[in-house]
């Protein structure tokens, strides 16, 4: 469904990705791990068109999406939730979800939807998206993307400033966005949230993966070790 | 005393049309216009002009120059697009200095091109009467017609602005695309063509503002750099951010002038100066600020 | 086993050498002007020149304060006015010689830069250039005022009056040469420094600078009031030239469209920028002024053409294109004496 081969990326003169292979198959839920700095951030950005890639490098369905706008990118199915939330300051809640609605895309999610799942944003939908606490802000991140229906959600760091029982407030929500078939890429720095929600997982290191494999057969040491290089 | 606090209000309504179209611009894109007061006056020759080729064809009333304006918006609206899609979306970015160079290079370009095309002589647009009809307020007070529609115009401009950012989809692609320009090209917001949308929708106070100012008193050529200091006083009085913050103060400044002018008629514009420095030391933000989280 | 030599910090390349030496050259040449000029000319030539060194200070320092300060101004017409009147004042009503109220006249502008800093540093970007302007209406207006000066209309420095008409345009032109090589010195000193350094820290990232321990809001202030010494030495020196002095003349906004025209074309952030928009600016004035306004047309056009089209000016494309450079200001790192 989405894969990368050779995925390099830089910031200006400085090399961030350094031929990342990478495959996604539907319905999935993968997860990126590393130490900061790894290049976890940098390759979802490369993937949703924030950093440019070349044309060949990611594949989105069998097409090459490599170097696209992001708003190009969105209208083919592929959302981020970007780390650090950043949510629009001069819009409410409310209008923060609408903005990610923006696409048109047609699916399952919309407002009524999300306000179900998250409960908590309904009651301060017309408040300023910025006024919520972490987790609030967190929630309408996700809501946000997920109101333009895509078959590929991406997280960045969702647990990044939350408190435990935060993050498992927003983990507990991810089988209802699986649930309908949606492939799911989170990148995290809990490393065993990241086992435990995920079927596979990926390992970055310098740019580079360093580890690759199913969940539940990646051992403490395998991981270790990978993740610190040494 | 009430007589002064009416006309500098009224004053105010015409700052505020001078204003907002500044204040639109800077609050979606950063962009400070340096040419506003020049294109305003560019509007209100760009009327004359089309009075003086049209009016031969049309009837000697206040339809024509009416005609004029309203055919005048379109047009402005056209220019602004452009001109921010194919020269000023290029000078965007953290440094201020090439959006700056650049509307202060046209401001020259129009007071000179102006200076070529209608000499310095000062003109107006003719309002068959307009322009000295007045309204009876009861005790004594009366006040022009054409001050109060303009004030009309300018509180009904400012509400539409507001309508616009606040309830409409579009107002809240500017207010998205002003908060984080890559989240929201991330939602497939198209940056560019906002930003033009935007200076298009300025542009169109902007002829509003000119011709207005061309029916109320004479223009020429070298009146511009004056009218963007007024504009640029009231965005910062008001405080940023709030159109209705640009309104209260417009008025505000046009307040603060009529008062001056009747202390002294060489100090009215320098009292403005001061009060709006004085604003600028002891509340930076303005009087009316929206403050962002 | 080699043996890598590597010198930090090599300054002076040796293009800047031969620059030097020209400089110097140069120099000589312009100060025995007044000996070697045909008759005819030398006159006009010296009030050229001083009036092409005003443009030059001036320009320099809107450079100064905007590439390395990182500050936009259209408002520093109010501290070349002010070093003009402060200057005439001095000579007029207080009887000191009118070329030693020049010198004055630019500590004058300098001293009122720091309340007026208070104001304008309220501002940012955009908005800090067009209040800067406003700044500037309100000296202007105020010295429109003020009839002890002439009021709107202006008035003459007749301190100057006993002196014999060579004499004067002599001492004039000596002091314009004196006032370009102190600005050049000036500001090539200043960024030459430590201050230097820490003022391209401040330009590239504020935040990180401040973090380092670097004072930003004292840096800023320094380079406002080096930028208001230096716009009130040019103010001064142009109305001892010109003997007569008015509010239009003296804050006109033209002076910033000028220093700004000539640091864009000029290239904005390096040294030698001012000095080349300046060249250009007197030669396009020279051929073309007479055109009036579709000179000044002509030149609001080429700044948006060059703005757009050559981000660093047309001396920056060079110096990046060839690699020249005649005032280095970057610290290079050389390997093996290179």
């Amino acid at each position: 469904m989405l894969e990368t081969s050779g995925l390099t990326a830089h910031y200006g003169d400085a090399q961030a990705l350094f031929g990342i292979d990478f495959k996604l198959t539907q319905g999935e839920l993968v997860a990126i791990i590393g130490a900061n700095g790894a290049g976890k951030s940098t390759f979802l950005k490369s993937l949703t068109g924030l950093v440019k890639a070349k044309p060949e490098q990611i594949r989105f369905d069998g097409q090459p999406i490599g170097g696209l706008p992001p708003g190009e990118i969105v209208r083919r199915g592929l959302a981020l939730v970007p780390e650090g939330r950043r949510l629009f300051p001069s819009l409410s809640v409310e209008e923060n979800l609408q903005m990610g609605g923006f696409a048109r895309r047609s699916g399952p999610w919309s407002l009524p939807r999300l306000y179900k799942l998250f409960p908590i944003l309904h009651e301060k939908r017309k408040l300023p998206g910025t006024s919520l606490s972490g987790g609030q802000q967190q929630m309408v991140a996700i809501g946000r993307a997920l109101m333009s229906n895509p078959t590929v959600l991406l997280c960045d760091e969702l647990s990044l400033g939350l408190a435990p029982i935060v993050i498992k407030e927003i983990y507990d929500a991810m089988p209802a966005i699986t649930g309908e078939g949606m492939t799911v890429v989170i990148v995290e720095q809990d490393i065993s949230m990241a086992q435990r929600v995920s079927q596979r997982i990926y390992c970055f290191q310098e740019g580079r993966v360093s580890l690759q494999g199913a969940s539940t057969e990646l051992s403490r040491e395998q991981i270790s070790q990978a993740y610190f290089g040494v | 005393m009430i007589e002064t606090l009416l006309q500098g209000i009224l004053l105010g309504g015409l700052y505020c049309l001078f204003a907002l179209g500044q204040s639109l611009m800077f609050g979606v894109m950063r962009l400070t216009n340096t040419a506003q007061g020049d294109f305003i006056i560019l509007g209100a020759f760009a009327a004359i002009a089309g009075l003086s080729a049209l009016s031969p064809a049309m009837p000697a009333s206040l339809i024509t120059p009416l005609a004029v304006a309203a055919l005048l918006l379109p047009v402005a609206f056209g220019f602004g697009f452009g001109l921010q899609r194919y020269v000023l979306n290029g000078t965007l970015g953290k440094d201020p200095l090439p959006s700056l160079v650049v509307t202060f290079g046209l401001a020259i370009v129009i007071q000179n091109l102006l200076l070529e095309l209608f000499s310095a002589d000062p003109r107006s647009i003719d309002t068959h009467g307009l322009n000295t009809q007045s309204l009876s307020l009861g005790g004594g007070i009366a006040v022009g017609v054409l001050p109060l529609l303009i004030l009309a115009l300018a509180v009904g401009a400012t509400a539409g602005l507001q309508w616009l950012f606040g309830s409409t989809r579009l107002g809240r692609a500017f207010r998205a695309v002003s908060d984080d320009k890559e989240i929201a090209e991330l939602m497939g917001l198209d940056a560019k063509r906002l930003y033009a949308l935007a200076t298009g929708i300025a542009f169109v106070l902007i002829a509003l503002a000119g011709v207005l100012q061309g029916m109320r008193t004479t223009v020429s050529p070298a009146d511009g750099p004056l009218l963007l200091l007024f504009a640029f006083e009231a965005v910062i009085i008001g405080g940023m951010g709030s159109f209705w913050g640009t309104l209260a103060g417009a008025l505000l400044l046009g307040i603060t002038q009529q008062i001056g002018f009747r202390l002294d008629p060489g100090w009215g514009i320098w009292i403005g100066h001061i009060v709006f420095l004085v604003v600028l030391v002891v509340r930076p933000q303005g009087l009316f600020p929206k403050t962002k989280g | 086993m080699s043996h890598r030599r590597i010198d930090v910090v090599v300054r002076a390349g040796r293009g800047s050498r031969a620059t030097a030496v020209v400089a110097l050259l140069l120099g000589l040449a312009a100060a025995s002007l007044p000996w070697w000029a045909p008759e005819e000319h030398a006159s006009s030539w010296m009030r050229e020149f001083v009036e092409i060194a005003c443009y030059f200070i001036f320009a320099m320092m809107w450079n100064l304060l905007a590439g390395y300060g990182g500050m936009v101004s259209i408002g520093q017409q109010a501290f070349f006015g002010f070093g003009g009147y402060l200057m005439l004042m001095l000579g007029n009503f207080a009887g000191i010689n009118p070329f030693v109220a020049v010198p004055l006249g630019a500590l004058a502008a300098a001293l009122i830069a720091v309340p007026i800093s208070y104001v304008a540093f309220r501002l940012q970007g955009g908005y800090f250039a067009i209040g800067t302007w406003v700044i500037a209406e309100v000296v202007r207006l105020s010295f429109a005022n003020m009839s002890f000066v002439g009021g709107g209309s202006g008035t003459s420095l007749t301190a100057l009056r006993g002196i014999e008409k060579a004499t004067r345009e002599h001492l004039t032109f000596w002091m314009a040469l004196a006032c370009v090589i102190a600005a050049i010195a000036l500001v090539y000193l200043f960024l030459r420094s430590k201050r230097g350094l820490a003022l391209l820290a401040i330009r590239d990232n504020e935040v990180a600078a401040e973090s380092q321990g670097i004072d930003v809001r004292g840096m800023k202030l320094a380079v406002y009031v080096v930028a208001a010494f230096g716009c009130g030495l040019a103010g001064a020196l142009y109305f001892v030239g010109n003997l007569r002095i008015s509010p239009d003349a003296a804050f006109s906004v033209n002076w910033s469209a000028f220093a700004i025209f000539m640091v864009v074309i000029g290239g904005i952030g390096r040294i030698e920028g001012p000095l080349v928009g300046a060249l250009i600016f007197w030669a396009l004035n020279k051929f073309f002024s007479d055109y009036g306004t579709w000179y000044l047309l002509g030149l609001g056009l080429l700044a948006i053409v060059v703005t757009i089209f050559f981000k660093q000016g047309l001396w920056g494309w060079v110096q990046q294109r060839y690699g020249w450079s005649l005032f280095p200001t970057q610290r290079r790192l050389a390997i093996d004496g290179k």
